[in-house]
């Protein structure tokens, strides 16, 4: 029991602290990094708690997919960084105000529901079903009662893809395309032109 | 000690109140905004699957992975969108952003 105290501790901290860096470091390049730390450890979080599966899918979604996706429009875009962070110390305090209210307020709320609410009758946690594992408790009950909703999110992400590819899109002018249909209609009408030349007086096309 | 389901709710609401934070102080730099979300929905998966655990329900880790798509999904048609936005602009200040309408 020991053991798991001193990594929950320490998967907290690393994720608080990594966190923190994300919002507060100077190089968006450096937000990516400290956001891939903070993922890795909220998965080693839910490692903890014995949802495996969410864990593994933390991190393939997430630092696989997502985190590159931030790296290489980081990378992608040319722009002063420098300058996009004025304004950082005149909005601090009001924002660690917020932010502190916020934080005390959902402390207490959650102390309360912990020590109050339903969850204090499991005093054992359990991310699985009895003698299954948690992948396959998760997908006795997804592949049942939420198959449609696991359909509908699979079309949030062929829309997302789509959009994506649509904005990001663009056609230069000025470059040339071979374009199969106009090739294929060519025929000797368009393709061929007779042309009466004087003697003595060139073509100038 | 023994780590309860409120040791992980208190670590949710921190890092909740971490991606607030920082679309307060990071106002123009959209990426870093972008990035906070992503912060405050994986507060929000930390929740989801702290309960599902100490409930002993199975259907907080499923809409922990609902929440993990639709996030995945809007990092994609955000990204998209800022990529579009510095074409046209050639900077990614947002307190322009509203010469986009029309």
């Amino acid at each position: 029991m020991a053991v798991q105290t001193i990594a929950f501790y320490l998967l907290a901290a690393v994720t608080l602290v990594a966190g923190l860096c994300v919002v507060s470091a100077r190089s968006p390049i450096h937000s990516v990094l400290f956001l891939i730390l903070a993922f890795f450890s909220a998965a080693g979080l839910f490692v903890l708690l014995g949802a495996e599966f969410l864990a593994m899918l933390l991190v393939v979604v997430y630092v696989g997919a997502v985190a590159v996706l931030f790296l290489f429009v980081v990378m992608m875009l040319d722009v002063d960084f420098t300058a996009l962070r004025q304004g950082f110390s005149r909005y601090m305090p009001l924002g660690a105000g917020v932010a502190g209210l916020l934080a005390f307020e959902m402390i207490l709320v959650s102390s309360a529901v912990s020590s109050q609410g339903a969850a204090r009758l499991n005093d054992t946690p359990a991310a699985s079903g009895p003698d299954i594992s948690n992948a396959e408790t998760i997908g006795r009950v997804l592949y049942t009662d939420y198959i449609y909703f696991f359909q509908a999110a699979g079309m949030v992400l062929l829309v997302a893809m789509i959009g994506a590819i649509v904005l990001t899109l663009r056609h230069k002018p000025g470059v040339r395309r071979q374009v199969i249909a106009d090739q294929v209609a060519r025929g000797p009408k368009t393709g061929m032109r007779m042309t009466n030349i004087k003697p003595g007086a060139g073509i100038d096309e | 000690m023994i780590i309860g389901l409120s040791h992980y709710l208190a670590v949710a609401a921190i890092l909740f109140t971490i991606g607030v934070f920082g679309i307060f102080v990071n106002r123009k730099n959209i990426i870093v905004i972008l990035m906070s979300i992503e912060l405050i929905l994986l507060a929000v998966n930390i929740n989801l699957v702290a309960f599902s655990v100490y409930l002993h329900n199975v259907t907080g880790q499923i809409f922990a992975m609902f929440v993990l798509t639709v996030a995945a999904a809007e990092a994609a048609v955000g990204l998209a969108i800022l990529v579009t936005f510095f074409r046209n602009r050639g900077d990614i200040a947002v307190d322009d952003v509203s010469v986009m309408k029309g």
